[in-house]
């Protein structure tokens, strides 16, 4: 008896056993593949010759750039330097812009790009500029965006990790910036773990200027030593109100992943910041010595220049009642958006099961009574429950970033369980859920964030790819999927690959940006020191061991393009002015022998490159655009001779023999 | 009704000062990297283009095949013919006054004369641009000359011209109607008496 039922069970074990070899065969569970039936293709095809409905702006993340899409194709137009040495269009290289990434730590030609943020007006995008965070080295970047070159870039002093930015106000009053990792305020040599008592976190207001967008920083917040995470500013009715996220209140600085996730909930700090302009005009600011780099490109001398800046105002939520509070928000808030009528206030709480909502109008009856659970260094904590608007249960894993429809919805993306779900403002139920591949981290629909979202389609920006595209190595791109939201169900219809990590995006209807759209600089308005409006104007001159070339170009020749005269050691600067006033025809500029990128000159331009020549010989320079059926023509030769040489300047252009 | 002659020929010699208001011809070239096409328009007294750069890029283009630099100072036409059409309006108005049907014909067919000539001039102007080649261009084709139409379209390489009457010439078209129906009408009303 018992022998049968041993033999019985090795049996069936061995059957199991043998069997498991078909089982196994069954492959990856459903649903993963993301396959499309239907009409997808035609919905996201822009024939030839055509233009794409929206722009999309996305964050190269640490490639320190922004890419430019055309949605619903998802065509890669152009890649915008901003943070990051660009040698294809000579940015950082050339001597007009290598001040834009001047800081207090030097010359820093990278960082890491995340938020994106069209510039708006009464609450839409108007598509004058864009505005992009540097993390690493805490600075705000603005874009014109009738030229898609970086025209500012301000430092922002007492930050460390400058994350929760730059996300506008209503009408572009301010972008803000609050620090991800608290430092010594002020900086200093201190230990570590002195962190609670040394250390602070701000929360900055860099204010634009309505006409020339020109940045300065107007105040700073100074709070308790948390990680500011994002940011977002009220609109309609909260519109004065910037709320920011912050994790670790637990105020711990090693092994974080588990210290700064202990507490139960984490703070979103409400900053009324028409008050601060109040106090700011009553005096309460502090005048606090600083040091942070200015940086502005000048479009008549076509020259960036760079100014230290030596104060920041500061403000102390102790000495001024009412500037701060903190909304208490489950488990490390991530991000925090506000749906397009200001009510609500959308709290991803990372590591929570539920998703918090706060109501703005709640938020102020609770101020006005008083409905406070002690304070933080002057900063009274909001009772959860007498902010708390809705609660969406049990959404999904790992909450991140919430986008709108202006129809009432609300688009979540869930990092760990890799999707998008939509849900209802008011009723805080979940409508739809589509999977994304994988770990979306923000998402993007055009106007999302502003009072007028377009709610026509939906971008998911993934961390991973994994098997989505033919390999390329251990690096493998990061991608973006299109959804079509117009209907009651989300739609995967696209999936493109993209540039650098895409952190947040922004997009926007494609005729507000064709109507302001530069085709060339007027050579007329060109004031650079160095420039030659002409050929007449072209010139060698030599001061010392410096020799200033002033050049142009226009099809298909330098002027001039035989130069002699030059000597090791000179450090030689090549002026060289476009002077064509067309559109689409720059010329390019690169030297053998020169330590640098080459020049890459827009019609009606002046750019400058150093040439240091190391040795003797005749060295030839050329057009590296291809400007016209003569390109291959377009070039010239430099003399140089030995350092104690007496070879005379000369210079010219169809002459046997230049003087 | 008696003053109507008398008003056209008013209109006759008033018109004329549209040419100050608006080109009289346009040439316009199109190309595959010009879509939208390049265009020069003539004054009486001046050469514009499309854009600002318009007269500098048709240059660059013509330089290929050794066409040589439309340069305004060099065009003396431009200088003396607004004289001419001031002269024009003075002689219009002064036959309006003396009111006179034969004067109106003589001075409509004044300006038909002058007319031509101009047109001729225009002729010439493009026939030399067209044939006077420099040796040195980069391109050269044996045969090839590359004189734009007087009016209508023609395909020249790898452009295709367009060349026609703007505003201003439409104007001068209204003056020598208006001129040739106030005698016209002017003589119709004799017969009839």
């Amino acid at each position: 008896m018992k022998s049968s039922f041993l033999l019985k069970t090795i049996g069936g074990f061995a059957l199991l056993l043998a069997l498991s070899i078909f089982l196994s065969g069954c492959g990856k569970p459903t649903g993963t593949g993301g396959a499309l039936s239907g009409d997808e293709a035609a919905q996201v095809y822009v024939a030839p010759g055509q233009y794409d409905e929206f722009y999309a702006f996305m964050s190269g993340g640490f490639s320190g750039q922004i890419g430019v899409y055309g949605l619903p194709s998802g065509r890669l137009l152009r890649v915008i330097p901003i943070f990051s040495v660009d040698p294809e269009k000579g940015y950082g290289f050339n001597e007009e812009t290598k001040p834009m990434l001047n800081t207090s730590f030097g010359f820093v030609p990278w960082d890491d790009a995340h938020h994106p943020e069209l510039s708006q007006t009464d609450g839409q995008t108007d598509g004058r500029w864009i505005f992009i965070n540097g993390n690493n080295t805490p600075r705000i970047a603005r874009v014109d965006l009738s030229t898609f070159e970086t025209a500012e870039i301000i430092e922002i002093p007492n930050s460390g990790g400058n994350h929760s930015s730059p996300f506008t106000t209503e009408n572009t009053e301010y972008v803000v910036a609050g620090t991800r990792f608290s430092i010594p305020y002020p900086q200093k040599d201190v230990a570590i773990n002195t962190y609670a008592e040394n250390f602070k976190g701000t929360l900055s207001f860099i204010s634009v200027d309505k006409n020339s967008g020109r940045m300065d920083v107007a105040f700073q917040v100074l709070l308790p030593a948390f990680d500011y995470d994002l940011a977002h500013s009220g609109k309609g009715n909260s519109h004065g109100w910037t709320f920011f996220t912050s994790y670790n209140t637990e105020q711990s600085s090693t092994l974080m992943e588990v210290n700064a996730s202990k507490n139960d909930k984490d703070y979103i700090a409400a900053v009324n910041w028409k008050k601060a302009e109040e106090y700011i005009k009553a005096g309460k600011g502090h005048d606090i010595p600083a040091n942070y780099a200015h940086n502005v490109y000048d479009e008549s001398t076509h020259m960036a220049t760079s100014t230290m800046k030596k104060t920041v105002k500061v403000l102390i939520p102790s000495e001024c009642p009412g500037l701060v509070y903190f909304l208490p928000t489950p488990k490390s808030p991530h991000g925090v958006d506000v749906d397009p009528t200001g009510e609500y206030i959308v709290g991803s709480g990372k590591l929570a099961a539920d998703l918090t909502v706060h109501s703005f109008t709640k938020m102020l009856s609770a101020i006005e009574k008083k409905a406070f659970d002690g304070e933080v260094d002057g900063v009274p904590i909001i009772k959860y429950e007498e902010v708390v608007g809705g609660v969406v249960t049990k959404p999904g894993l790992g909450p991140l970033h919430t986008e709108f429809d202006g129809k009432g919805y609300a688009y979540t993306t869930f990092f760990i369980s890799s999707e998008v779900v939509k849900w209802k403002l008011g009723t805080w139920e979940v409508v739809d859920r589509q999977p994304t591949f994988y770990s979306v981290g923000h998402l993007m629909i055009p106007g999302g964030d502003s009072k007028k979202p377009d709610g026509k389609y939906l971008v998911a920006l993934n961390k991973i790819t994994k098997d989505r595209y033919l390999p390329t190595g251990p690096e493998l791109t990061q991608s973006a999927q299109l959804y079509d939201i117009s209907g009651d169900k989300m739609k995967l219809i696209l999936d493109f690959p993209t540039i650098g990590e895409p952190h947040y995006a922004q997009g926007i209807p494609a005729s507000r940006i064709i109507e302001r759209s530069k085709k060339f600089y007027k050579i007329e308005e060109n004031k650079h020191p160095y420039r030659a409006l002409g050929e007449k104007e072209t010139k060698v001159e030599r001061k010392g061991n410096e020799v200033h070339v002033y050049m142009t170009t226009i099809r298909s020749h330098f002027a001039p393009d035989n130069i002699e005269g030059v000597k090791v050691g000179d450090k030689v600067y090549f002026h060289v002015t476009n002077l064509e006033q067309d559109w689409d025809v720059p010329h390019g500029f690169a030297m053998q022998g020169a330590t640098t990128a080459e020049l890459l000159i827009m019609p009606g331009q002046t750019e400058t490159m150093l040439w240091e020549p190391k040795r003797e010989g005749v060295f030839p320079f050329y057009c590296t655009d291809f400007c016209s059926a003569l390109h291959q023509e377009m070039q010239g030769y430099v003399r140089v001779s030995a350092a104690n040489s007496n070879t005379p300047l000369k210079w010219g252009l169809n002459v046997k023999d230049p003087s | 009704m008696k003053s109507l002659p008398r008003l056209l020929m008013f209109v006759a010699a008033l018109s004329l000062l549209g040419l100050f208001a608006f080109p009289m011809w346009s040439i316009t070239l199109y190309a595959p990297q010009y879509p939208d096409g390049v265009t020069m328009y003539i004054w009486i007294n001046k050469l514009s283009g499309s854009t600002e750069g318009t007269l500098q890029n048709i240059n660059i283009l013509n330089h290929y095949v050794g066409m040589k630099m439309i340069e305004p100072e060099s065009i003396p036409e431009l200088k003396y013919f607004p004289y001419v059409i001031y002269a024009m309006v003075a002689l219009g108005l002064l036959v309006a006054l003396i009111n006179k049907k034969n004067l109106f014909l003589v001075w409509t067919i004044l300006l038909v004369v002058l007319c031509t000539a101009g047109i001729y001039d225009f002729y010439l102007w493009e026939y030399d641009y067209g044939h006077n080649l420099s040796a040195d261009a980069p391109i050269s084709i044996p045969g090839m000359a590359y004189q734009p139409p007087l009016i209508g379209r023609k395909a020249l390489l790898n452009f295709i011209a367009d060349s026609w009457p703007h505003i201003g010439g439409a104007f001068v078209g209204v003056s020598m109607l208006a001129g040739f129906l106030a005698w016209w009408l002017r003589r119709r009303e004799t017969q009839q008496v």
